[in-house]
């Protein structure tokens, strides 16, 4: 369970993007994300990952506080039980497919017998040994979700994972991502400016100065 | 569009952002340029200075007549004078006499001195004329009297009127100081003296060392110098002024060479970190240059971009390097001298010209090779495909031709071609080109090395866990073109400090051993006049030999002989040598004749290697020496190792010597101890011989540390160039890795967004350095093998005439290795830092 209490966060300039946040996300359970530009979607993301600290506030996984963390307990915390998936793929071009989707099971010490199931999963098989250049966008981003999901992570993050891909591959993509978040029984954070993006999620959160707000209920399919 | 304007933002912008590259590159062509301008300025200077210095002691004669052997019988001169076609004639006795409290220094405790016929000279070289005191004139015949130029005075610390003790043979001479001369060229150490007073007091009477002839108007002075050759027979040569120019420039030529072919390598390297910034630069703008060519940037514009940022550098790179290089001479000529302590020009002080036309010489070398290290960066820059080079992950594809290894193994070919090819003019020119091939061929391998050992490496790190391995082993594997082009500087600084550093070590130990066999003796017994004077006469052979100190004691007689007068003089030997078997006196080759098989009827002789390359001698050759009243045959009964005289010698039986020539006296003694006896014991009794002061006396050890330590202090310029050359390579490899990481922070960010801890971030980095280090220390070493290789066995040889054994320094390069490494990990952890800032998490959401 993710718990968000009381976050507030702002900038060196006076302005306040976040301010007494709250919200609780259930195990299992995937929102999407939308709101105007600069509303402070990214910092949400960047606090829950902590990468960045709240102003005030608690950010609760599983019990256990984030925000009090040290950059190495933070960096593990991220390690074990989060997974990214970016708008702009970032995945390694001097690692093969199969490298690149080891790596958190290769960071966290544990076997990375699943790459090949992972690969199969997410449409590649049997082209571990290829190298990013070889691939699409589509193809690209298939590769960080595998990455992703990998290590069974407790959340996942996508911030705009479709924002680079044409219509077709960005709805086959958050399919894939929506399957794969609940094969896993993963909570998921979709941070989208698509509605049809975020309809594929369980709910639909607008961030505004007021806080996160539910939109409708997502559709789920 | 505005272009000057665009190219002005780019240009100001790349080096605002990486100051860093853009003064590594700055400071390597700076560099660069420095080394050779100041060696040009300083053998320019020194080399102008002692021609200049030769030519004012002949002044304005026509024709100077030697005898091949040293001092000749004066009647001559009588002769020479009275040829109708020579106007006057001028006898001159010439000395380099040892000065009491000045022998410190083995190479710089003679004063030359100038027998002259002042009413003769008067004509020929008035420059040397005394300058008594007012109403004294008669001081300039008088048989106590010496005149000295001011460096000579400033040199004993002496002025008119005071005595200056000096030592002739066996006898102290004193002589009182009269006055200066008319004209002496600054820093000049020389003094002039009456040439009948000369013969007397410093005994050498009916002996003269030149004579020099000024010729009738009209007179064809080729000819007469024929006719006069002719006549004179094989005894005597006769030369010109071009000649001791020719023979001044043959003297220093291979030293000159060598040191300007060191000043190359320096901006050699320096191309090479031109080329690396350059190229690296390049690279991590492709996405830039693309968006330009698509905004409507046309190749040329681009290309025109790229090639004003190498002009500019260059530019700036001269202009640092031409200041820093007047400095460097200026300093180097008043530290060192203008031989830079090897005494190569020995007694004078020369003074930096700056001329114009050479500066824009260098400026324009400078500039060409600045723009030679950016040629293929901005071509590259120029064709790449837009669309193409716009995808993130393209960057490695930039630099794929470099890793084809075809063009690397054609300069290691061309490289080994031109190791099997003879000298250029005896110089070692296809040596040098063959290292400069091999360096290129070596670093140009390095992206193929580099990615055909990590591929390996990244198989074998696949069977381990370990996410910072096999990050660092795949991006050294699969992206080896940047990464290696960040280690070529330091590869080609250390290959030339393996090179250097193998080929001193060997020079070193061979010499050593050398001094070992040369110097057999525990004293050597000399007196303390230098030249071609043969010391001791019979009396006081004998009186050293009955010392009870002594249980052997060998004579030497040393003189030199002038075979080419193109050519400086070679050092004749004559002592005892085993003849049955000279191994056991001398340090021979293996190209000898076998022992006991030289013929009675002939007299042996056994040349040193510079014999065979210069002269053309060889084993089981007859040959004509100029030694005897009249020149006879000898056999070269075989070739020894000498590392003291690059210009040739040869050793000879004394007991031929003395029958040829009549001559018993000996400049050197050679003496053994007796058991029992230590050397301050056999020293004191040495001085309480009658002329026991006058001896110069030196333990076989300590003259053997003295040589080592002038090797050493000659070679010091050597090491302090190799580390300046590591330390801009790994100022390169700092300039490289910030680089990288700049055009890698996503991947940073995307790394550290997953679960890498700062620490592993640096780890990795400190990795990939380390690891790629190791490669380049590896290659590195087997480049510098190769290189010394050449340097032993072909430059040396070609240039100074010896040959030597390869020794390994290995507790040198295992140190050097290891500070390299430490050195290189440490720098690509520093340079790191900024890969794990906190900008490095938010720099994968700035999508480009």
């Amino acid at each position: 369970m993710l718990e968000l209490r009381n976050i507030t966060k702002g900038y060196a300039q006076g302005r306040n993007v976040l301010a007494d946040l709250n919200y609780t996300l259930n195990a299992g359970e995937y929102v999407a994300v939308m709101g105007e530009s600069g509303v402070g979607k990214s910092t949400l993301l960047n606090l829950i990952a902590g990468l960045d600290t709240p102003d005030s506030g608690e950010i609760l996984i599983n019990g256990a506080a984030i925000s009090s963390l040290d950059d190495d307990a933070a960096t593990r915390l991220r390690r074990e039980q989060f997974g990214f998936i970016f708008q702009a793929f970032h995945v390694l071009p001097h690692l093969t497919l199969t490298q690149n989707i080891a790596l958190p099971l290769l960071l966290n010490g544990t076997s990375t017998e699943r790459v090949e199931q992972m690969l199969e999963q997410v449409g590649l098989q049997g082209r571990g040994g290829d190298f990013p250049r070889q691939l699409s966008g589509g193809e690209l981003q298939r590769v960080a979700i595998a990455r992703a999901l990998i290590h069974w992570p407790k959340l996942v993050l996508a911030d705009e994972p479709t924002g680079n891909l044409d219509p077709d591959t960005a709805h086959e993509i958050l399919q894939l991502i929506r399957s794969e978040i609940k094969a896993n029984s993963a909570m998921g954070i979709l941070v989208t400016h698509s509605h049809a993006a975020a309809a594929t999620a369980d709910r639909v959160l607008q961030l505004t100065k007021a806080g996160l707000q539910p939109v409708k209920a997502g559709n789920g399919a | 569009m505005n272009t000057t304007m665009i190219s002005r933002w780019l240009l100001w912008g790349e080096w605002r952002a990486h100051w860093l590259q853009f003064l590594v590159a700055l400071t390597a062509i700076g560099i660069g340029v420095a080394m050779a301008f100041s060696i040009h300025l300083i053998n320019t200077a020194a080399f102008n200075e002692f021609s200049a210095a030769s030519k004012s002691l002949s002044g304005q004669s026509d024709l100077q007549v030697q005898s091949r052997s040293g001092f000749f019988d004066e009647m001559l001169y009588p002769r020479l004078a009275g040829y109708p076609e020579v106007q006057l004639a001028n006898p001159v006795l010439e000395l380099d006499v040892t000065v009491s409290g000045k022998q410190q220094n083995r190479n710089d405790h003679r004063l030359k001195i100038i027998g002259i016929d002042m009413f003769r000279a008067m004509a020929i070289v008035p420059d040397l004329l005394g300058l008594p005191e007012e109403g004294k004139s008669l001081d300039r015949v008088a048989s106590d009297t010496i005149f000295l130029s001011p460096a000579a005075m400033e040199w004993l610390q002496v002025q008119q009127h005071d005595h200056l003790e000096l030592h002739a043979g066996l006898e102290t001479i004193t002589l009182r100081v009269a006055g200066g001369l008319v004209r002496a060229r600054a820093g000049q150490r020389l003094a002039v003296m009456d040439i009948g007073a000369m013969q007397w007091r410093f005994q050498q009477l009916g002996v003269l060392s030149r004579i020099e002839l000024k010729l009738d108007n009209g007179v064809n002075h080729a000819a007469f110098k024929v006719k006069l050759a002719d006549e004179l027979g094989d005894a005597f040569v006769v030369t010109e002024q071009t000649d001791q120019e020719k023979r001044i420039a043959n003297m220093s030529r291979a030293y000159r060479v060598n040191l300007n072919m060191l000043a190359l390598v320096a901006l050699f390297t320096g191309t090479f970190l031109v080329f690396s910034t350059q190229a690296l630069s390049v690279v991590r703008r492709r996405q830039q240059f693309a968006l330009l060519r698509v905004l409507g940037y046309t190749r040329q514009q681009l290309l025109r971009q790229v090639v004003t940022e190498g002009l500019t550098l260059g530019v700036f790179g001269s202009v640092l390097g031409l200041a820093l290089g007047y400095g460097v001479a200026v300093s180097a000529i008043q530290l060192l001298g203008g031989d830079l302590g090897t005494n190569f020009f020995p007694g004078v002080k020369p003074g930096i010209y700056l001329d114009p036309l050479m500066a824009l010489l260098f400026f324009a070398v400078g500039v060409t090779v600045t723009l030679l290290g950016n040629v293929a960066p901005a071509l590259e820059a120029s064709r790449a495909k837009p669309a193409l080079a716009l995808r993130s992950g393209s960057e490695d594809m930039a630099m794929a031709k470099l890793s084809a290894p075809w063009y690397a193994l054609v300069c290691l070919a061309i490289a080994l071609l031109f190791t099997q090819l003879p000298p250029i003019f005896e110089l070692p020119i296809f040596g040098y080109l063959a290292i400069s091939l091999l360096l290129i061929g070596g670093i140009a391998l390095m992206p193929y090395l580099t990615a055909r050992v990590f591929v390996r490496l990244l198989r074998f790190q696949s069977d381990q866990p370990g996410a910072v391995g096999m990050l660092a082993a795949a991006r050294l594997a699969h992206a080896p073109n940047q990464s290696a082009i960040a280690l070529g500087g330091i590869l080609a600084s250390f290959s030339l400090m393996v090179a250097m550093a193998i080929m001193v070590a060997s020079f070193r130990i061979s010499i050593d051993q050398w001094l070992g066999q040369v110097l057999p003796a525990d004293l050597y017994v000399r007196t303390a006049v230098s030249g071609d004077q043969g010391g001791f006469q019979a009396d006081a052979q004998q009186q050293i030999k009955t010392l009870s100190s002594f249980q052997r004691v060998d004579l030497f007689r040393t003189l030199h002989l002038t075979l080419d007068p193109n050519r400086p003089d070679i050092t004749l030997f004559a002592r005892p040598v085993d003849r049955a078997d000279p191994r056991n006196t001398l340090p021979m080759t293996d190209d000898m004749l076998m022992p006991g098989t030289i013929p009675e009827d002939v007299m042996p002789v056994w040349i040193s290697e510079a014999m065979v390359d210069l002269y053309g001698y060889k084993t089981g050759d007859r040959i004509r020496l100029p030694v005897g009243t009249a020149p006879n045959e000898f056999l070269v009964a075989g070739v020894w190792r000498d590392y003291g005289r690059q210009f040739g010698a040869i050793q000879m039986l004394l007991t031929d010597y003395q029958a040829l020539t009549g001559d018993i006296s000996v400049n050197t003694v050679a003496a053994w101890l007796q058991s029992g006896v230590t050397a301050d014991q056999a020293i004191a009794a040495l001085r309480q011989l009658p002329f026991g002061s006058a001896l110069e006396i030196s333990n076989s050890s300590d003259m053997r540390a003295l040589s080592l330590e002038i090797f050493d202090r000659s070679f010091a310029v050597t090491y302090l160039l190799e580390i300046i050359a590591v330390v801009i390579g790994l100022m390169g490899v700092a300039a490289s890795f910030s680089a990288q990481i700049l055009a890698r922070i996503k991947e940073f960010g995307m790394l550290r967004h997953i679960g890498v801890l700062r620490r592993q971030v640096l780890m990795l980095l400190a990795m990939e350095g380390g690891l790629l280090t190791v490669l380049g220390i590896v290659l590195g070493f087997l480049l510098g093998w190769a290189i010394s290789l050449i340097l032993v066995f072909i430059v040396n040889p070609q240039s100074f005439h010896w040959t030597m054994a390869i020794h390994m320094p290995w507790p040198w390069l295992v140190s050097v290795a290891a500070v390299l490494l430490v050195s290189a990990a440490l720098t690509a952890v520093l340079s790191g830092r900024r890969a794990v800032s906190a900008q490095v998490i938010r720099a994968v959401r700035e999508d480009w």
